[in-house]
């Protein structure tokens, strides 16, 4: 039985899965997705896969300072908890899609948890 | 292993990466993750083969080009290594014919000094001899079609347009870059539907592919939609109407947004006709080209209704500035 968190969510691949159901979420909210409102597509997605490595405890290299860095301008333009949260529920939503255990799902939303501060540029 | 990089021969130890061993020997690159995810520092492979590991999320049009990420490249051999814009040769190339259209629209018709390796659907950067440089899609099919074709725009205010409608003549010298831009046909799954959607001349790259992937006896069902305001916008209806009658699988919608559609046509903006068509895109292969805002929207769109992102192929037709880099 895999030890670590990332190899018990199915790792790489669980990541592919997760991805694209998540992203169209957060797409789909009107109440964020202008946040998210860049002309590449694809580096957003890749960036949404990031943060998906990270949550799910796989190797990612995203450091506090990077997600303070890279949310301020969306901080300065109003991003706050209630945006936070909706984006935390959709990945509670993906999580729910594709039957993650609720014990692991409960540990993804801990680590998600914990960059709220950094998001938010607190 | 030695790698080839903007001219210098740089060392590749075992069990280096690619970008471990270009930063070690202070060569400028961009990069972030360091971890095949960001995309941040991907070059193109010109020369050698590259791991498959270092190509995992790379569109299946750029693998067939040789970009990878090198942060998660250990080379097998030696590499010849670029950044992607700067391959960028020029060629020389002369016209061979210009007819009109549309009153908007001309078809140009070059013939290169050298056969020129291209695939349907990539654009040329072509340079007047003063240097004025503007980017058009390719028309045309390299197995199918003897010369380069571009369907011109003219713009008001237009340099390069205004001159080639006005001044140019068969005969004329060119200078072309390219080809560039991933926006175009692969053979892999020849049962997937392929859904285009173009506005204006982004009609050029879009039945170059649809051809392409017709006469490569694709089978899935390829649906073509030209949208314009107006009916003289829609440049190739009788063309495209024969096309349909030689190849059952192939669709052509076109769409007016402004005048009132006429039979035959359908109205509303191309992309809005095809979405309510095809509200379902799950498995489906899309290719959007024209004005800018129609195809970042249509992205959207697109995979918001199913699509995979590696399946939505996006060339943005920006105006006026050359662009600094190939469009994808």
């Amino acid at each position: 039985m895999a030890d670590n968190l990332y190899e018990q969510l199915g790792g790489g691949p669980a990541i592919d899965a997760a991805v694209d159901i998540f992203y169209r979420k957060v797409l789909s909210n009107d109440a964020i997705s202008g946040f998210f409102d860049s002309t590449d597509m694809e580096e957003q997605r890749a960036k949404q896969k990031s943060f998906l490595t990270m949550v799910f405890g796989g190797p990612s290299q995203y450091s506090g300072k990077d997600m303070r860095a890279a949310h301020a301008p969306l901080v300065e333009k109003g991003l706050n908890d209630s945006h936070f949260d909706a984006v935390a529920g959709h990945l509670q939503e993906t999580l729910d899609e594709l039957g993650v255990p609720a014990d692991l799902a409960a540990k993804v939303m801990a680590i998600a948890a914990g960059t709220r501060d950094d998001v938010l540029n607190r | 292993m030695t790698l080839r990089f903007n001219g210098a021969e740089i060392p590749c130890p075992q069990g280096s990466t690619v970008l471990d061993a270009l930063i070690e020997a202070d060569q400028s690159v961009e990069y972030s993750c360091k971890n095949g995810i960001c995309q941040t520092c991907v070059l193109r492979a010109d020369r050698g083969a590259v791991p498959a590991e270092s190509q995992v999320g790379i569109k299946d049009t750029l693998k067939a080009l040789g970009y990878f990420l090198p942060c998660v490249c250990l080379p097998e051999g030696s590499l010849e290594i670029s950044v992607p814009e700067d391959a960028d040769l020029l060629g020389r190339a002369r016209v061979v014919s210009k007819e009109t259209l549309s009153p908007s629209v001309s078809r140009l018709v070059i013939e290169p000094a050298t056969p020129l390796y291209y695939r349907a659907g990539q654009f040329l950067n072509l340079r007047r001899d003063d240097g004025l440089t503007r980017s058009y899609s390719l028309a045309s099919v390299p197995h199918l079609d003897p010369h380069l074709e571009f369907h011109i725009k003219t713009l008001p205010g237009g340099e390069m347009s205004t001159w080639i409608r006005d001044d140019v003549s068969p005969g004329q010298p060119l200078e072309f870059g390219g080809p560039n831009g991933a926006c175009f046909y692969l053979p892999e799954h020849p049962e997937q539907n392929l859904l285009l959607i173009g506005n204006g001349t982004g009609l050029a790259p879009l039945i170059g592919i649809a051809r392409d992937a017709l006469h490569s006896s694709h089978h899935g069902d390829v649906y073509l939609y030209h949208g314009s305001r107006h009916v003289a916008g829609i440049y190739l209806h009788e063309d495209l109407l024969e096309l349909q009658t030689l190849f059952p699988n192939f669709h052509y919608v076109p769409c007016l947004s402004g005048d009132a559609p006429p039979q035959g046509y359908r109205a509303g903006r191309a992309e809005a006709v095809a979405l309510g068509d095809f509200p379902d895109l799950t498995n489906w292969r899309i290719y959007l080209c024209g004005y800018p805002p129609m195809v970042n929207a249509a992205q959207r769109k697109c995979y918001l209704a199913g699509a995979r992102m590696d399946d939505i192929h996006a060339d943005p037709f920006e105006l006026k500035e050359l662009r600094s880099s190939p469009r994808d």
